[in-house]
């Protein structure tokens, strides 16, 4: 059978009434770095504009899967991906309240017989017409415990993924090892997720981009000194155990502003200019410990 | 007899697509659903038992919709009413209310004329269902 011929259908025009193109530009805009992850966004983006066109014109289409696994260490992004993620997916109608729901194991599971399927249906139900972010997912499963009642979790967890897929879309996020260990012993929850999306650490290049991101969010700014004094930390921090990418730098970034503060506040007397309430020097970065211990030392507070 | 009462009791039973746009317009307001079920119909009994907590911070109707079909699985022949509960400051009271489930067969209330002193007339009204013990009344 032959469809008669109809007026071609404006792709473009679908796309501009979805405001997808836009959520994607501040998507590529606001979040440093990240090739692969935009990626397969535009994929799956392009992937459900297509289905929704397909069904505006009486084709078969078939409610997608769009549960989701976000993997990678700590502070790639995870959690931000997410929330732009329930957006786009209410641009493109798949989601009739684009809300982020997030919750970890303690948010799911109960402490007793009786209490684990209530707190999770609750929880559910809350996240309805939106996205919900199970934050460490792997927790939820505790093999060394066969009557742990994470596993109950799962199974209502799974239940509502696959019955009530158009009212709920399910992202699962952790370290890539342990959400592959999760996924290997629980087939039922990996058969269900379609989309899996790797998130890769930071290049240097990238955590100094994100730095002067926040920076400028936040109306500072390095003189040229400090801009150096930032590479080097960079440098350094990521060798350290507990680097966590652009969450590091944060917190850096925040402990640089708490010294910028008081050196300022050390220099009483002398008139203060705006600039100088701006500008974060190299002494501000180069008095963290990562700089004066070339190994150990606390982590979190250097 | 059909038992009427709540905030369309005037109106015919609700269909599923209509409690779901009420439901939308309660979270809309902020307001909190519960459901709750009984099988002693009488005016008076204003305990109904809760089906389930009260439902906080939902964002859609299909929540809802999921606990309403749940409960009347549960209890096919029972009363269910959904009520919303608004709880900003100066109301903190159910806005709303409506009956979303009734046995099939309701068979409805006597008036009973009790002759007291004198020739006074009291009169009560006995639901038929209470006559038989709780859980077998639609049965």
């Amino acid at each position: 059978m032959t469809l008669p011929d109809q007026p071609a259908l404006d792709l473009d025009a679908a796309l501009a009434a979805t405001g997808i193109e836009a959520m994607l530009a501040t998507l590529d805009e606001e979040l440093v770095g990240l090739v692969p992850v935009k990626t397969r966004i535009r994929e799956i983006a392009a992937l459900l504009l297509v289905e929704k066109l397909r069904r505006d014109v009486g084709l078969t289409a078939g409610a997608p899967s769009l549960h989701m696994s976000f993997t990678g260490n700590p502070g790639t992004g995870k959690t931000t991906v997410a929330f732009r993620m329930a957006q786009i997916l209410h641009g493109l109608g798949y989601s009739r309240k684009g809300h982020l729901v997030a919750v970890t194991r303690d948010d799911l599971v109960g402490q007793y017989i009786g209490h684990t399927a209530p707190k999770t249906k609750e929880v559910l139900k809350r996240a309805m017409g939106g996205v919900l972010f199970i934050d460490e997912a792997y927790f939820l499963y505790r093999p060394e415990n066969e009557r742990d009642y994470g596993q109950e979790a799962i199974e209502i967890l799974l239940q509502v993924m696959e019955n009530q897929r158009e009212d709920l879309v399910v992202i699962l996020a952790g370290y890539g090892d342990r959400m592959a260990r999760f996924f290997e012993s629980n087939p039922g929850m990996s058969s269900r997720v379609a989309h899996h999306i790797d998130f890769p650490d930071y290049t240097p290049d990238e955590l100094h981009a994100i730095a002067l991101l926040m920076l400028g969010r936040l109306d500072y700014r390095l003189s040229p000194d400090g801009d150096t004094a930032l590479v080097e930390y960079i440098a350094r921090r990521r060798e350290r155990p507990s680097f966590a990418n652009a969450r590091s730098i944060r917190n850096a970034l925040d402990r640089a502003r708490l010294r910028q503060a008081n050196r300022l506040y050390r220099q009483r007397g002398v008139p203060l200019t705006r600039d100088a309430l701006m500008t974060i020097e190299a002494a501000d970065i180069r008095a963290s410990r990562v700089f004066d211990e070339p190994g150990g030392g606390e982590e979190e507070t250097g | 007899m059909r038992l009427t009462q709540g905030t369309f009791s005037f109106l015919p039973d609700l269909t599923d697509d209509q409690i779901r746009a009420q439901v939308e317009h309660c979270l809309a307001q902020g307001w909190a659903i519960s459901l709750e079920h009984t099988d002693d119909p009488h005016p008076r009994n204003t305990y109904w038992e809760m089906y389930g907590p009260p439902m906080f911070d939902l964002r859609d109707a299909a929540g809802v919709m999921t606990d309403v079909a749940a409960a009347r699985s549960r209890f096919p022949d029972r009363y269910l009413k959904l009520n919303a509960f608004d709880s900003s400051h100066g109301v903190e009271s159910i806005r709303l209310s409506f009956i979303i489930n009734r046995p099939r067969h309701e068979p409805g209330m006597a008036l009973v004329r009790q002759e007291a002193a004198g020739r006074a007339i009291r009169y009560t009204t006995r639901t038929y269902a209470t006559d038989r013990p709780e859980g077998e009344r639609y049965t």
